[in-house]
């Protein structure tokens, strides 16, 4: 019984210090971990919006999206941070639109856990520049080789799956705002 | 005075390379191979679990007497996610792109059977400084292992070092090297290679210790065989 009540106590007790101490640790650290979400957040959004100053979050709409404006107040186009499966995982990317949906002006991989060399090279601006050249109407297609019409991104070698992801979740994107432009809630 | 300090010094320098944890001990290995893609991810895996085992160690052995037989894994255990789940933390906030890039395997420091093992085999035994000191040995050469891992493969395989492409374009990334598969490729080399210098360091001792012996004998054949021809000399 003696022993039964040591083990117990010393396992309490451990437990209790170790608790308190991450506890005291994450209240210091979470403010910063929040902050750096939201700089990775605002990065991304003036990344695929160059000439943008300003974002501001439309409230009302289920999806997270944000308005994005230039210095003198005028809207430059819509950033929205889209989420899809990859060849390995979920990767996350935030794509910017001019005002009237037809161009995109930019797209950023937010986060990625393709294979290092070969799906990682979606982060290439080889690449993911590309999106800014191409025509989203009606659906951007992933072609191997050579582009043949101007709705086509020419994926990577041997990425094709990866390449693939990142075409569906822009288009998937695309829909989803112009959905929302249609329904006139943004 | 100088008998202690050479075992003290004795004690760091087994982690580095008499018992390093992944060349002789191989535990570890799982970290070893999934997050040596680069030198940088290395490094930081290799300080992150260094600074863990620093910790626990130190903890594990101020506390060894306290703690009754039966529950002393579960109770390291709890001491190690402690500590792991503060680097964790930590990392998160100060360096989001590393957290980010070694992913799962910092919680995962937690299983890492170095750390554990160091807590069982040794801190459980030995005096608070010796831990301390056995814990840094067995941190630097772990983080050694995996920088000589990482720097292997991100230049063979994306022919950067630390990030900046130090190999000219006309020489191929090896792709092979960032995959897994170069992961074991890299790991399979550098053991066999530990192992010839290690063989060949036996071989040599074992050669001196026989030269040795045949040395004495020598000596004595020549000294005989000089005064053979001595001999024949005078007869002539």
């Amino acid at each position: 019984m003696r022993t039964v009540i040591h083990m117990l106590a010393t396992l309490l007790i451990i437990g209790a210090i170790s608790g308190g101490l991450i506890a005291g640790i994450f209240d210091v650290a979470h403010p910063k971990i929040v902050q750096n979400a939201q700089r990775e957040t605002e990065r991304a959004i003036f990344v695929v919006h160059p000439e943008g100053k300003k974002q501001e979050k439309i409230s009302g709409v289920a999806q997270e999206i944000y308005k994005v404006s230039d210095d003198k107040g005028n809207t430059v186009g819509y950033a929205m941070p889209c989420k899809g499966n990859g060849f390995q995982g979920v990767i996350t990317l935030m794509m910017g639109v001019s005002a009237d949906l037809k161009k995109i002006t930019g797209i950023s991989v937010i986060d990625q856990t393709e294979t290092p060399g070969l799906g990682s090279e979606i982060l290439n601006e080889s690449f993911s520049g590309q999106f800014k050249t191409v025509n989203p109407e009606p659906e951007i297609f992933g072609k191997k080789g050579a582009k043949e019409t101007d709705n086509d991104i020419v994926t990577i070698t041997g990425a094709t799956i990866s390449s693939k992801a990142v075409v569906r979740i822009v288009n998937e994107g695309m829909a989803a705002m112009r959905k929302l432009k249609k329904e006139g809630k943004i | 005075m100088s008998k202690t300090q050479t075992r003290y010094s004795e004690v760091f320098m087994n982690g580095i390379w008499k018992q390093n944890p992944i060349f002789k001990q191989v535990l570890g290995t799982c970290p070893t191979l999934a997050v040596t893609v680069s030198v940088i991810n290395g490094f930081a895996m290799g300080v992150a679990t260094a600074f863990v085992l620093l910790f626990s160690s130190m903890i594990i052995s101020l506390i060894k007497k306290l703690i009754p037989n039966q529950v002393r894994i579960a109770a390291y255990i709890v001491v190690i996610a402690t500590f792991v789940t503060i680097v964790d933390i930590v990392m998160k906030a100060q360096f989001p792109d590393l957290s980010k890039a070694l992913g799962p395997f910092i919680p995962l420091i937690i299983v890492n059977c170095i750390i554990l093992g160091r807590a069982e085999a040794f801190a459980s035994k030995n005096t608070v400084g010796r831990s301390i000191l056995d814990a840094l040995g067995m941190g630097a050469g772990f983080t050694l292992a995996l920088l000589v891992i990482g720097g292997i493969r991100e230049v063979l395989g994306s022919s950067k070092f630390l990030g900046t492409v130090i190999l000219p374009a006309t020489v191929e990334p090896m792709l092979i090297f960032i995959l897994p598969a170069g992961a074991f490729l890299t790991l399979g080399i550098l053991f066999g290679t530990a192992n010839h210098f290690e063989e060949k360091k036996k071989a040599k001792e074992i050669q001196r210790a026989i030269d040795n012996q045949m040395g004495a004998k020598n000596v004595n054949v020549t000294a005989a065989e000089t005064t053979e021809t001595a001999e024949k000399e005078k007869e002539a």
